[in-house]
Protein backbone atom coordinates (compact mmCIF):
# COMPACT_ATOMS: atom_id res chain seq x y z
CA UNK A 1 0.00 0.00 0.00
CA UNK A 2 1.59 3.34 -0.89
CA UNK A 3 1.23 6.47 1.02
CA UNK A 4 -1.77 8.24 2.28
CA UNK A 5 -3.06 11.37 0.40
CA UNK A 6 -5.27 13.93 1.90
CA UNK A 7 -7.78 16.49 0.64
CA UNK A 8 -8.01 20.03 2.20
CA UNK A 9 -11.26 18.50 3.57
CA UNK A 10 -9.93 16.00 5.86
CA UNK A 11 -10.74 13.15 3.29
CA UNK A 12 -7.40 10.81 2.79
CA UNK A 13 -7.09 8.17 -0.42
CA UNK A 14 -4.13 5.40 -0.53
CA UNK A 15 -3.59 4.14 -3.97
CA UNK A 16 -2.83 0.89 -4.90
CA UNK A 17 -3.01 -0.37 -8.92
CA UNK A 18 -5.20 2.52 -10.15
CA UNK A 19 -8.03 1.85 -6.85
CA UNK A 20 -7.72 4.36 -4.49
CA UNK A 21 -9.35 3.55 -0.86
CA UNK A 22 -10.40 6.69 0.73
CA UNK A 23 -11.51 7.22 4.67
CA UNK A 24 -11.74 10.35 6.87
CA UNK A 25 -8.69 11.91 8.74
CA UNK A 26 -7.88 11.42 12.44
CA UNK A 27 -8.58 14.93 13.10
CA UNK A 28 -11.85 14.74 11.03
CA UNK A 29 -12.92 11.68 13.20
CA UNK A 30 -11.88 13.71 16.26
CA UNK A 31 -13.84 17.03 15.10
CA UNK A 32 -17.11 15.23 14.42
CA UNK A 33 -17.52 12.97 17.47
CA UNK A 34 -19.37 9.96 17.74
CA UNK A 35 -20.59 8.53 14.19
CA UNK A 36 -23.81 7.58 14.17
CA UNK A 37 -24.23 7.38 10.50
CA UNK A 38 -22.54 6.78 7.68
CA UNK A 39 -24.16 7.22 4.29
CA UNK A 40 -22.32 5.55 0.89
CA UNK A 41 -22.97 5.77 -2.42
CA UNK A 42 -24.38 3.01 -4.57
CA UNK A 43 -21.69 0.84 -6.73
CA UNK A 44 -21.22 2.15 -10.12
CA UNK A 45 -21.50 5.78 -9.06
CA UNK A 46 -19.34 8.40 -10.93
CA UNK A 47 -17.69 10.94 -9.44
CA UNK A 48 -15.39 13.67 -10.38
CA UNK A 49 -12.68 15.00 -7.44
CA UNK A 50 -14.89 17.85 -5.42
CA UNK A 51 -17.97 15.76 -5.31
CA UNK A 52 -20.07 14.90 -2.61
CA UNK A 53 -19.37 11.46 -2.57
CA UNK A 54 -20.58 10.03 1.46
CA UNK A 55 -22.43 11.85 4.24
CA UNK A 56 -21.09 11.17 7.99
CA UNK A 57 -22.99 12.22 10.64
CA UNK A 58 -22.50 12.91 14.36
CA UNK A 59 -25.11 13.07 16.98
CA UNK A 60 -24.64 16.77 16.49
CA UNK A 61 -24.69 17.18 12.47
CA UNK A 62 -24.52 15.79 9.04
CA UNK A 63 -21.40 16.75 7.20
CA UNK A 64 -20.68 15.95 3.44
CA UNK A 65 -17.56 13.94 2.62
CA UNK A 66 -16.15 14.32 -0.69
CA UNK A 67 -14.52 12.65 -3.70
CA UNK A 68 -10.39 13.09 -3.47
CA UNK A 69 -10.42 11.75 -6.66
CA UNK A 70 -12.65 11.16 -10.09
CA UNK A 71 -13.52 7.74 -10.47
CA UNK A 72 -16.54 4.80 -10.28
CA UNK A 73 -17.26 3.26 -6.83
CA UNK A 74 -16.03 -0.26 -6.61
CA UNK A 75 -16.49 -1.11 -3.85
CA UNK A 76 -17.73 0.82 -0.28
CA UNK A 77 -17.36 -1.08 3.25
CA UNK A 78 -20.56 -2.10 4.32
CA UNK A 79 -19.48 -3.40 7.62
CA UNK A 80 -20.08 0.52 8.80
CA UNK A 81 -24.05 0.11 8.23
CA UNK A 82 -23.87 -1.59 11.42
CA UNK A 83 -20.79 -0.29 12.90
CA UNK A 84 -20.51 3.34 12.10
CA UNK A 85 -18.58 4.47 15.32
CA UNK A 86 -15.72 1.85 13.41
CA UNK A 87 -14.83 5.07 11.73
CA UNK A 88 -13.76 6.98 15.06
CA UNK A 89 -12.46 4.12 16.00
CA UNK A 90 -9.81 3.10 12.96
CA UNK A 91 -10.66 6.12 10.78
CA UNK A 92 -7.10 5.25 8.47
CA UNK A 93 -8.08 1.46 8.59
CA UNK A 94 -11.00 -0.38 9.56
CA UNK A 95 -13.37 2.81 8.92
CA UNK A 96 -12.53 3.35 5.61
CA UNK A 97 -15.44 4.33 3.63
CA UNK A 98 -15.29 3.47 -0.05
CA UNK A 99 -12.61 2.60 -3.54
CA UNK A 100 -12.79 4.18 -6.07
CA UNK A 101 -11.44 2.67 -9.40
CA UNK A 102 -9.47 5.94 -10.57
CA UNK A 103 -9.78 7.62 -14.20
CA UNK A 104 -8.13 10.79 -13.94
CA UNK A 105 -4.39 9.99 -12.10
CA UNK A 106 -3.73 13.96 -12.78
CA UNK A 107 -6.27 14.66 -9.55
CA UNK A 108 -3.57 13.04 -7.12
CA UNK A 109 -1.10 16.02 -7.59
CA UNK A 110 -3.34 18.35 -6.05
CA UNK A 111 -3.81 16.58 -2.91
CA UNK A 112 -1.10 16.58 0.14
CA UNK A 113 1.17 14.70 1.55
CA UNK A 114 0.88 13.54 5.09
CA UNK A 115 3.84 16.22 6.37
CA UNK A 116 1.64 18.83 4.27
CA UNK A 117 -1.24 17.49 5.71
CA UNK A 118 0.08 17.96 9.42
CA UNK A 119 1.18 21.24 9.38
CA UNK A 120 -2.49 22.14 7.14
CA UNK A 121 -4.36 21.19 10.55
CA UNK A 122 -1.68 22.33 12.67
CA UNK A 123 -2.62 25.95 11.09
CA UNK A 124 -6.21 25.24 12.02
CA UNK A 125 -5.55 25.47 15.42
CA UNK B 1 -7.35 20.53 20.28
CA UNK B 2 -7.22 24.14 21.10
CA UNK B 3 -10.16 26.11 21.55
CA UNK B 4 -11.58 27.74 18.73
CA UNK B 5 -11.07 31.35 18.02
CA UNK B 6 -14.55 32.72 18.95
CA UNK B 7 -15.79 36.36 18.56
CA UNK B 8 -14.72 38.83 20.99
CA UNK B 9 -18.11 39.98 21.50
CA UNK B 10 -19.63 36.84 23.17
CA UNK B 11 -19.97 37.11 26.62
CA UNK B 12 -18.80 34.24 29.21
CA UNK B 13 -20.37 32.75 31.68
CA UNK B 14 -19.08 32.93 35.22
CA UNK B 15 -18.34 29.07 34.44
CA UNK B 16 -15.98 29.99 31.21
CA UNK B 17 -12.58 29.34 32.72
CA UNK B 18 -13.74 25.46 34.15
CA UNK B 19 -15.25 24.68 30.62
CA UNK B 20 -11.70 25.98 28.78
CA UNK B 21 -9.65 23.76 31.99
CA UNK B 22 -12.07 20.72 31.11
CA UNK B 23 -11.57 20.92 27.58
CA UNK B 24 -15.13 22.03 26.25
CA UNK B 25 -15.37 22.67 22.89
CA UNK B 26 -16.55 26.23 23.06
CA UNK B 27 -19.12 27.60 20.58
CA UNK B 28 -21.21 30.40 20.07
CA UNK B 29 -24.54 30.02 21.45
CA UNK B 30 -27.33 32.90 21.82
CA UNK B 31 -24.09 35.27 22.61
CA UNK B 32 -22.18 33.12 24.68
CA UNK B 33 -19.18 30.91 24.55
CA UNK B 34 -20.79 27.56 25.62
CA UNK B 35 -19.42 23.98 25.79
CA UNK B 36 -21.11 21.88 23.06
CA UNK B 37 -18.90 18.98 24.18
CA UNK B 38 -16.11 18.23 26.99
CA UNK B 39 -13.42 15.41 26.05
CA UNK B 40 -15.67 12.62 26.92
CA UNK B 41 -18.19 13.44 23.69
CA UNK B 42 -21.53 13.98 23.38
CA UNK B 43 -22.80 10.54 23.07
CA UNK B 44 -20.55 9.45 26.54
CA UNK B 45 -22.33 13.07 28.46
CA UNK B 46 -25.81 11.58 27.28
CA UNK B 47 -25.40 8.21 28.60
CA UNK B 48 -23.35 9.46 31.83
CA UNK B 49 -26.34 11.86 32.63
CA UNK B 50 -29.40 9.14 32.26
CA UNK B 51 -27.13 6.54 34.11
CA UNK B 52 -25.48 9.00 36.96
CA UNK B 53 -25.65 12.58 37.02
CA UNK B 54 -24.23 15.35 34.65
CA UNK B 55 -23.42 19.10 35.48
CA UNK B 56 -24.84 21.40 32.42
CA UNK B 57 -24.06 25.12 32.95
CA UNK B 58 -27.09 26.83 31.87
CA UNK B 59 -26.18 30.42 33.50
CA UNK B 60 -26.88 31.66 29.88
CA UNK B 61 -30.47 31.43 30.31
CA UNK B 62 -32.68 35.05 31.70
CA UNK B 63 -33.32 34.92 35.39
CA UNK B 64 -35.49 37.35 36.84
CA UNK B 65 -37.52 38.51 39.82
CA UNK B 66 -40.62 40.22 38.70
CA UNK B 67 -41.86 42.25 41.89
CA UNK B 68 -45.67 43.95 42.42
CA UNK B 69 -45.47 47.46 42.82
CA UNK B 70 -48.11 47.76 44.94
CA UNK B 71 -47.71 47.05 48.74
CA UNK B 72 -49.37 43.99 49.49
CA UNK B 73 -48.59 41.06 51.36
CA UNK B 74 -49.76 37.27 51.65
CA UNK B 75 -52.11 35.52 49.40
CA UNK B 76 -53.19 38.94 48.63
CA UNK B 77 -49.65 39.56 47.35
CA UNK B 78 -49.50 36.71 45.03
CA UNK B 79 -52.93 36.80 43.78
CA UNK B 80 -52.03 40.35 42.80
CA UNK B 81 -49.08 39.43 41.06
CA UNK B 82 -50.45 36.26 39.57
CA UNK B 83 -53.18 38.19 37.88
CA UNK B 84 -50.95 40.44 36.46
CA UNK B 85 -49.19 38.32 34.67
CA UNK B 86 -51.85 35.50 33.74
CA UNK B 87 -52.67 38.51 31.19
CA UNK B 88 -49.27 37.04 29.59
CA UNK B 89 -49.86 33.31 30.03
CA UNK B 90 -52.62 30.61 29.93
CA UNK B 91 -51.18 28.77 32.74
CA UNK B 92 -52.74 29.25 36.31
CA UNK B 93 -50.17 31.63 38.50
CA UNK B 94 -52.95 32.23 41.38
CA UNK B 95 -53.25 28.58 42.23
CA UNK B 96 -49.79 28.28 42.89
CA UNK B 97 -48.26 27.40 46.35
CA UNK B 98 -45.37 29.12 47.75
CA UNK B 99 -42.40 27.03 46.25
CA UNK B 100 -44.12 25.80 43.24
CA UNK B 101 -42.79 25.96 40.36
CA UNK B 102 -44.92 26.14 36.60
CA UNK B 103 -44.05 25.55 32.79
CA UNK B 104 -45.60 28.55 30.54
CA UNK B 105 -45.86 30.07 27.32
CA UNK B 106 -45.30 33.80 26.89
CA UNK B 107 -47.98 34.39 24.15
CA UNK B 108 -48.36 37.35 21.94
CA UNK B 109 -52.15 38.57 20.39
CA UNK B 110 -52.33 35.83 17.86
CA UNK B 111 -51.84 33.40 20.54
CA UNK B 112 -48.46 32.38 19.38
CA UNK B 113 -45.48 31.92 21.61
CA UNK B 114 -43.08 34.42 22.20
CA UNK B 115 -40.83 31.57 24.49
CA UNK B 116 -41.25 29.13 26.55
CA UNK B 117 -40.62 29.78 30.47
CA UNK B 118 -40.63 28.76 34.46
CA UNK B 119 -42.51 30.64 37.07
CA UNK B 120 -42.08 30.08 40.27
CA UNK B 121 -43.73 31.50 43.72
CA UNK B 122 -41.02 31.93 45.50
CA UNK B 123 -41.79 30.58 49.48
CA UNK B 124 -41.07 32.79 52.26
CA UNK B 125 -43.82 35.90 53.87
CA UNK B 126 -41.73 38.46 52.34
CA UNK B 127 -41.48 37.21 48.99
CA UNK B 128 -45.15 36.88 48.64
CA UNK B 129 -45.59 39.25 45.39
CA UNK B 130 -43.27 38.24 43.47
CA UNK B 131 -42.61 35.63 40.92
CA UNK B 132 -39.15 34.29 39.89
CA UNK B 133 -38.38 33.70 36.41
CA UNK B 134 -36.93 31.89 34.26
CA UNK B 135 -36.93 32.07 30.36
CA UNK B 136 -34.45 31.06 26.95
CA UNK B 137 -30.80 32.70 26.98
CA UNK B 138 -31.70 33.72 23.06
CA UNK B 139 -35.51 35.60 23.97
CA UNK B 140 -34.42 37.53 27.33
CA UNK B 141 -33.48 40.36 25.96
CA UNK B 142 -37.24 40.19 24.16
CA UNK B 143 -39.15 38.38 26.65
CA UNK B 144 -37.59 41.13 29.76
CA UNK B 145 -38.71 43.96 27.41
CA UNK B 146 -41.89 42.08 26.95
CA UNK B 147 -42.81 42.14 30.36
CA UNK B 148 -41.59 45.49 31.61
CA UNK B 149 -43.91 47.16 28.90
CA UNK B 150 -47.02 44.95 29.30
CA UNK B 151 -46.94 45.09 33.25
CA UNK B 152 -45.81 48.67 33.39
CA UNK B 153 -46.96 50.72 36.56
CA UNK B 154 -48.65 46.90 38.37
CA UNK B 155 -45.08 45.17 38.55
CA UNK B 156 -41.25 46.18 38.35
CA UNK B 157 -38.99 43.31 36.54
CA UNK B 158 -35.45 42.50 37.96
CA UNK B 159 -33.43 40.82 35.73
CA UNK B 160 -30.76 38.46 38.11
CA UNK B 161 -27.36 38.94 36.10
CA UNK B 162 -25.12 38.25 38.34
CA UNK B 163 -26.41 35.19 38.82
CA UNK B 164 -25.33 31.76 37.53
CA UNK B 165 -27.40 28.97 36.57
CA UNK B 166 -26.35 25.14 37.21
CA UNK B 167 -28.30 21.76 36.03
CA UNK B 168 -27.30 18.83 38.03
CA UNK B 169 -29.09 16.02 36.38
CA UNK B 170 -29.58 12.36 36.36
CA UNK B 171 -30.70 9.10 39.13
CA UNK B 172 -27.78 10.17 40.92
CA UNK B 173 -28.48 13.95 41.17
CA UNK B 174 -30.16 13.74 44.37
CA UNK B 175 -27.74 11.32 46.26
CA UNK B 176 -24.54 13.62 44.81
CA UNK B 177 -26.62 17.06 45.91
CA UNK B 178 -27.36 15.55 49.52
CA UNK B 179 -24.23 16.07 51.21
CA UNK B 180 -23.92 19.67 50.04
CA UNK B 181 -27.43 20.55 50.33
CA UNK B 182 -28.85 18.36 53.20
CA UNK B 183 -32.91 20.20 52.14
CA UNK B 184 -32.54 19.74 48.33
CA UNK B 185 -34.14 15.85 48.75
CA UNK B 186 -37.59 17.50 50.23
CA UNK B 187 -38.17 19.25 47.17
CA UNK B 188 -40.68 17.32 44.93
CA UNK B 189 -40.52 17.51 41.01
CA UNK B 190 -41.70 21.30 40.17
CA UNK B 191 -40.87 22.61 43.41
CA UNK B 192 -38.12 25.31 44.17
CA UNK B 193 -36.63 26.47 47.63
CA UNK B 194 -33.57 29.02 49.23
CA UNK B 195 -31.32 26.90 50.70
CA UNK B 196 -27.83 26.41 51.47
CA UNK B 197 -25.53 24.80 48.85
CA UNK B 198 -21.66 24.18 49.73
CA UNK B 199 -22.54 26.96 52.19
CA UNK B 200 -23.87 29.31 49.98
CA UNK B 201 -27.33 30.47 49.99
CA UNK B 202 -28.87 29.04 46.63
CA UNK B 203 -32.06 28.84 44.76
CA UNK B 204 -32.77 25.37 44.19
CA UNK B 205 -35.11 23.70 42.12
CA UNK B 206 -36.19 20.27 41.25
CA UNK B 207 -36.91 20.28 37.61
CA UNK B 208 -34.58 20.06 34.65
CA UNK B 209 -34.85 19.80 30.80
CA UNK B 210 -33.07 16.04 30.13
CA UNK B 211 -36.53 13.81 31.63
CA UNK B 212 -34.70 12.86 34.26
CA UNK B 213 -34.61 13.82 38.02
CA UNK B 214 -32.61 16.35 38.91
CA UNK B 215 -32.21 20.34 39.95
CA UNK B 216 -30.97 23.13 38.81
CA UNK B 217 -29.68 25.89 40.94
CA UNK B 218 -29.63 29.26 40.88
CA UNK B 219 -25.98 30.88 42.72
CA UNK B 220 -24.36 33.70 42.84
CA UNK B 221 -21.82 34.32 40.03
CA UNK B 222 -18.80 34.68 42.11
CA UNK B 223 -19.69 31.50 43.80
CA UNK B 224 -20.89 29.25 40.50
CA UNK B 225 -17.04 27.62 39.64
CA UNK B 226 -16.93 26.31 43.38
CA UNK B 227 -19.86 25.04 43.24
CA UNK B 228 -19.30 23.96 40.10
CA UNK B 229 -15.96 22.47 41.27
CA UNK B 230 -17.67 20.39 44.71
CA UNK B 231 -20.21 19.02 42.67
CA UNK B 232 -17.73 17.82 39.87
CA UNK B 233 -15.63 16.44 42.11
CA UNK B 234 -18.37 13.33 42.85
CA UNK B 235 -17.27 10.15 41.02
CA UNK B 236 -20.85 10.21 39.57
CA UNK B 237 -20.71 13.76 37.71
CA UNK B 238 -19.45 14.67 34.80
CA UNK B 239 -19.63 17.89 32.60
CA UNK B 240 -22.43 17.77 29.82
CA UNK B 241 -22.10 20.22 26.79
CA UNK B 242 -24.90 21.15 24.41
CA UNK B 243 -24.70 18.99 22.34
CA UNK B 244 -25.99 15.93 24.96
CA UNK B 245 -28.30 18.73 26.33
CA UNK B 246 -30.26 18.72 23.02
CA UNK B 247 -30.16 14.81 22.57
CA UNK B 248 -31.67 14.25 25.80
CA UNK B 249 -34.12 16.56 25.58
CA UNK B 250 -35.41 15.72 22.56
CA UNK B 251 -35.34 11.72 23.93
CA UNK B 252 -37.61 13.34 26.47
CA UNK B 253 -39.75 15.08 23.94
CA UNK B 254 -39.07 18.69 25.36
CA UNK B 255 -39.36 21.28 23.24
CA UNK B 256 -36.49 23.92 22.19
CA UNK B 257 -37.83 27.11 21.47
CA UNK B 258 -37.18 28.47 18.12
CA UNK B 259 -36.78 24.81 16.53
CA UNK B 260 -39.89 23.12 17.81
CA UNK B 261 -42.16 25.95 19.21
CA UNK B 262 -41.83 29.86 18.25
CA UNK B 263 -44.69 32.84 16.95
CA UNK B 264 -45.75 30.89 14.19
CA UNK B 265 -46.83 27.83 16.48
CA UNK B 266 -49.51 28.02 19.47
CA UNK B 267 -50.08 25.78 22.39
CA UNK B 268 -52.74 23.69 20.62
CA UNK B 269 -50.83 22.49 17.44
CA UNK B 270 -47.91 22.41 19.88
CA UNK B 271 -49.45 19.89 21.74
CA UNK B 272 -48.64 22.04 24.87
CA UNK B 273 -52.51 22.73 25.55
CA UNK B 274 -52.06 20.89 29.22
CA UNK B 275 -50.19 24.53 30.12
CA UNK B 276 -53.97 25.94 29.66
CA UNK B 277 -55.39 25.78 33.28
CA UNK B 278 -59.02 24.65 33.48
CA UNK B 279 -60.10 27.82 34.40
CA UNK B 280 -58.05 29.82 32.35
CA UNK B 281 -60.17 27.95 29.68
CA UNK B 282 -63.09 29.03 30.73
CA UNK B 283 -62.34 32.35 31.76
CA UNK B 284 -59.69 33.56 29.28
CA UNK B 285 -58.07 36.41 29.49
CA UNK B 286 -54.33 35.51 28.18
CA UNK B 287 -53.21 36.67 24.89
CA UNK B 288 -54.60 35.13 21.64
CA UNK B 289 -57.33 33.41 24.15
CA UNK B 290 -60.32 33.34 21.42
CA UNK B 291 -57.80 31.78 19.43
CA UNK B 292 -56.37 29.52 21.22
CA UNK B 293 -59.64 28.37 22.74
CA UNK B 294 -61.25 28.11 19.13
CA UNK B 295 -58.61 26.11 18.20
CA UNK B 296 -59.40 23.91 21.47
CA UNK B 297 -62.50 22.79 20.38
CA UNK B 298 -62.20 22.52 16.85
CA UNK B 299 -59.12 20.96 16.93
CA UNK B 300 -55.59 22.24 15.14
CA UNK B 301 -55.27 21.99 11.46
CA UNK B 302 -51.65 20.96 12.41
CA UNK B 303 -49.70 19.02 15.03
CA UNK B 304 -46.50 18.24 16.50
CA UNK B 305 -45.38 14.76 16.64
CA UNK B 306 -42.56 12.50 17.46
CA UNK B 307 -41.00 10.34 14.52
CA UNK B 308 -39.44 7.84 14.44
CA UNK B 309 -37.26 7.34 11.74
CA UNK B 310 -36.49 3.39 10.51
CA UNK B 311 -32.66 2.62 10.06
CA UNK B 312 -30.14 4.61 11.64
CA UNK B 313 -30.11 7.97 9.62
CA UNK B 314 -31.29 11.15 11.30
CA UNK B 315 -33.96 13.55 9.82
CA UNK B 316 -32.48 16.67 10.80
CA UNK B 317 -34.35 19.84 11.17
CA UNK B 318 -36.04 21.38 7.97
CA UNK B 319 -36.61 17.51 6.55
CA UNK B 320 -39.79 17.57 4.43
CA UNK B 321 -42.30 14.88 5.78
CA UNK B 322 -44.24 13.42 3.12
CA UNK B 323 -47.23 11.01 2.72
CA UNK B 324 -46.96 8.22 0.86
CA UNK B 325 -48.05 9.92 -2.28
CA UNK B 326 -45.21 12.22 -1.90
CA UNK B 327 -47.01 15.30 -0.83
CA UNK B 328 -45.56 17.41 1.38
CA UNK B 329 -47.75 17.17 4.69
CA UNK B 330 -44.93 18.95 7.08
CA UNK B 331 -41.45 19.31 8.32
CA UNK B 332 -39.27 17.70 11.09
CA UNK B 333 -38.52 20.57 13.90
CA UNK B 334 -35.75 18.67 15.68
CA UNK B 335 -33.95 15.43 14.84
CA UNK B 336 -30.81 13.85 16.35
CA UNK B 337 -29.88 10.51 16.56
CA UNK B 338 -30.94 8.81 20.34
CA UNK B 339 -28.45 7.61 22.23
CA UNK B 340 -30.22 5.87 24.37
CA UNK B 341 -33.43 5.45 22.04
CA UNK B 342 -30.49 3.75 20.17
CA UNK B 343 -31.76 4.97 16.83
CA UNK B 344 -32.86 8.52 15.14
CA UNK B 345 -35.41 10.15 16.49
CA UNK B 346 -37.12 13.75 15.66
CA UNK B 347 -40.22 15.68 16.27
CA UNK B 348 -41.66 18.01 13.65
CA UNK B 349 -45.26 19.30 12.61
CA UNK B 350 -47.79 17.12 9.87
CA UNK B 351 -51.24 18.20 8.80
CA UNK B 352 -53.78 16.31 12.03
CA UNK B 353 -54.67 13.49 10.03
CA UNK B 354 -51.33 12.27 9.93
CA UNK B 355 -50.46 12.81 13.28
CA UNK B 356 -52.28 9.66 15.20
CA UNK B 357 -49.54 7.06 16.64
CA UNK B 358 -48.50 4.34 13.98
CA UNK B 359 -49.12 6.66 11.06
CA UNK B 360 -46.50 5.88 8.21
CA UNK B 361 -44.86 9.14 6.81
CA UNK B 362 -41.45 10.04 4.98
CA UNK B 363 -39.02 11.61 5.71
CA UNK B 364 -37.15 13.28 2.63
CA UNK B 365 -33.66 12.77 3.44
CA UNK B 366 -30.94 14.21 1.22
CA UNK B 367 -34.04 13.73 -1.64
CA UNK B 368 -34.61 10.31 -0.88
CA UNK B 369 -38.05 9.30 0.88
CA UNK B 370 -37.30 7.23 4.19
CA UNK B 371 -40.12 5.71 6.20
CA UNK B 372 -40.99 6.95 9.83
CA UNK B 373 -43.57 5.94 12.22
CA UNK B 374 -45.46 8.70 14.07
CA UNK B 375 -44.64 7.53 17.74
CA UNK B 376 -45.83 9.26 20.98
CA UNK B 377 -43.54 11.19 22.87
CA UNK B 378 -41.39 11.00 25.76
CA UNK B 379 -39.48 8.73 23.47
CA UNK B 380 -37.24 7.54 26.66
CA UNK B 381 -39.72 7.47 29.85
CA UNK B 382 -39.57 10.45 32.26
CA UNK B 383 -38.05 9.73 35.57
CA UNK B 384 -39.52 12.88 37.50
CA UNK B 385 -39.12 12.63 41.65
CA UNK B 386 -43.03 13.20 41.99
CA UNK B 387 -43.99 13.31 45.89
Amino acid sequence: MNDYMYTDQHEWVCVEGGVAIMGISIYAAEQLGDIVYVELPDIGASVSQGDEIAVVESVKAASEIYAPVSGVVIEINEALGEAPDTVNEDPRGEGWLLKLKMNKPADLEKLMDEAAYDSFIEDLG
Amino acid sequence: MTESILKPDLKATPLHDLHVELGGKMVPFAGYAMPVYYPAGIMAEHMHTREKAGLFDVSHMGQAVLKLEKGLSGDAAHEAIAAAFETLVPGDIKGLKPGAIRYSLLLDENGGILDDLMITRPEGEERQGELFLVVNAAMKAQDFSHIEIKLQGVARLTPLGARALLALQGPKAAQVLAPLAPDAEALSFMQMGEMDVNGVTCLVSRSGYTGEDGFEISVAAAEADALARALLAHNDVLPIGLGARDSLRLEAGLCLYGHDIDQTTDPVSARLAWTIAKRRRIDGGFPGAEHILGLLKKGAPNKRVGLAPEGRAPAREGTEITDGQGAIIGRVTSGTFGPSVGGPVAMGYVHSKFASEGTMVQLMVRGRARPARIQPMPFTPHHYHKS
